[in-house]
């Protein structure tokens, strides 16, 4: 969905200033039928064709989604069948948003350190426009739907390092969808003005903007350092950084507040929108096709936003 | 903090608002061209500028250019 689509249901916006302010000319929308999982098995098989990679030799599959196909079982099952992954492969998806893909990552390093898993085929796939309220143009314009898929094994291109994680469950009510789960299972159509004037509806997405903006320039600074010192890095020897691809006006107050320099900071979510989980995996394949990042290059990854969670650790190339 | 460097960075916010039109006593939350983007850049603003958090719910409650600058002081 263009911009130009977008604005055509809300005549009083300015197109040029949504692009401009957020950094997205274009979103990608999951059919009606279409579901996260579909999405996550469309990935999986780009990356096995273009990887030359086998679906027998994947034994873990780990899917991050926060709409799953169905309350059970875990869509990862159902995704293990489908792209004929063994049946002695471990399954199973897990709950996480913009912090997800690293997430993944440090839950395939432990599998396979720990020698229980060799090859991990990670997916990362959302469907928020679902979650989203036909007149919440705000988040309409942020957020795209979409998957990736990666596999981690015991040797590869890119080695991963240490990682910092954090979680603050008390700020949990600043992006989140309240209806449909166990709390409150029945659409209760109720909805309230928020602090910021935003209409809060129970049924559908709610992000509290300024709540949410400040948590993350408070998170990534302290995040940022605190990966460096596990990894023994000053911020000098870091030659890109691939963050979270939340908004651009975020990532460049972020990129600010930080004190990155522009050339090394990874902003593209022109034709993607925010993709949640998969924007870390969507950049880093970006940079690698358009050579951005090169073998021996250290790249920093980073993940924050709903929970509150965040993550990142350091790769090596 | 400094009021006049304040309205003159508060301003620099706007893309298409005349800077003059911008003062301390100026009502902001009447300019057509605010919105809550422009709330999100001011809370940047206070953080980038001046390491102090305002949420969106206090810049709401401010009425003029000058309340946010006292509102950021406070901090």
């Amino acid at each position: 969905m263009t911009n130009e689509e977008l604005v055509r249901e809300f005549p009083e916006w300015s197109v040029e200033k949504v692009a401009q302010k957020v950094g997205v000319d274009s979103r990608h929308l999951a059919a009606d039928d279409e579901t996260a999982g579909d999405m996550a098995e469309k990935a999986a098989r780009k990356l096995f064709a273009e990887y030359g990679v086998s679906p027998k030799d994947i034994d873990f599959l780990m899917l991050c989604t926060q709409s799953p196909d169905y309350f059970l079982p875990s869509t990862a099952c159902i995704l293990q069948d489908r792209l004929g992954i063994p049946t002695s492969a471990g399954a199973f998806d897990y709950n996480l948003g913009c912090s997800g893909c690293v997430y993944g990552m440090a839950m395939a390093k432990g599998l396979i350190s720990a020698g229980i898993a060799r090859n991990v085929l990670l997916l990362t796939a959302e469907t928020y426009n679902k979650y989203l309220h036909p007149q919440d143009k705000s988040n309409r314009s942020i957020f795209g739907d979409g998957a990736a898929a990666c596999l981690i094994s015991t040797d590869g291109f890119a080695e991963i390092g240490e990682f910092a994680l954090g979680t603050d469950g008390s700020g949990a009510n600043n992006l989140i969808v309240k209806t449909g789960a166990s709390r409150q299972k029945r659409a209760t159509g109720y909805f309230v003005e928020d602090d910021e004037g935003h209409i809060w509806y129970d049924d559908y997405l709610y992000m509290n903007g300024g709540a949410i903006f400040n948590f993350t320039l408070d998170a990534v600074p302290a995040m940022m350092k605190e990966i460096l010192g596990k990894n023994g890095l000053e911020k000098d020897q870091i030659d890109y950084f691939v963050f979270h691809q939340a908004n651009k006006f975020m990532l460049n107050t972020i990129r600010k507040v930080c004190v990155l320099p522009k050339d090394k900071f990874y902003i593209n979510l022109s034709t993607t929108g925010n993709t949640v989980s998969s924007t870390v995996l969507i950049g880093l394949k970006d940079c690698m096709d358009k050579q951005a990042i090169k073998p021996g290059d250290k790249v920093m990854v980073s993940g924050f936003g709903v929970g509150l969670s965040w993550g990142g650790t350091v790769l090596s190339f | 903090m400094d009021l006049n460097e304040f309205v003159t960075s508060f301003a620099d916010q706007f893309d298409e608002t005349d800077p003059e039109e911008i003062q301390a006593e100026t009502r902001f939350h009447d300019l057509d061209e605010w919105s809550s983007l422009m709330g999100m850049s001011v809370i940047a603003l206070a953080k980038t500028e001046y390491g102090k958090t305002i949420t969106g719910k206090e810049l709401r409650e401010c009425v003029s250019v000058e309340d946010v600058f006292n509102l950021i002081a406070s901090k």
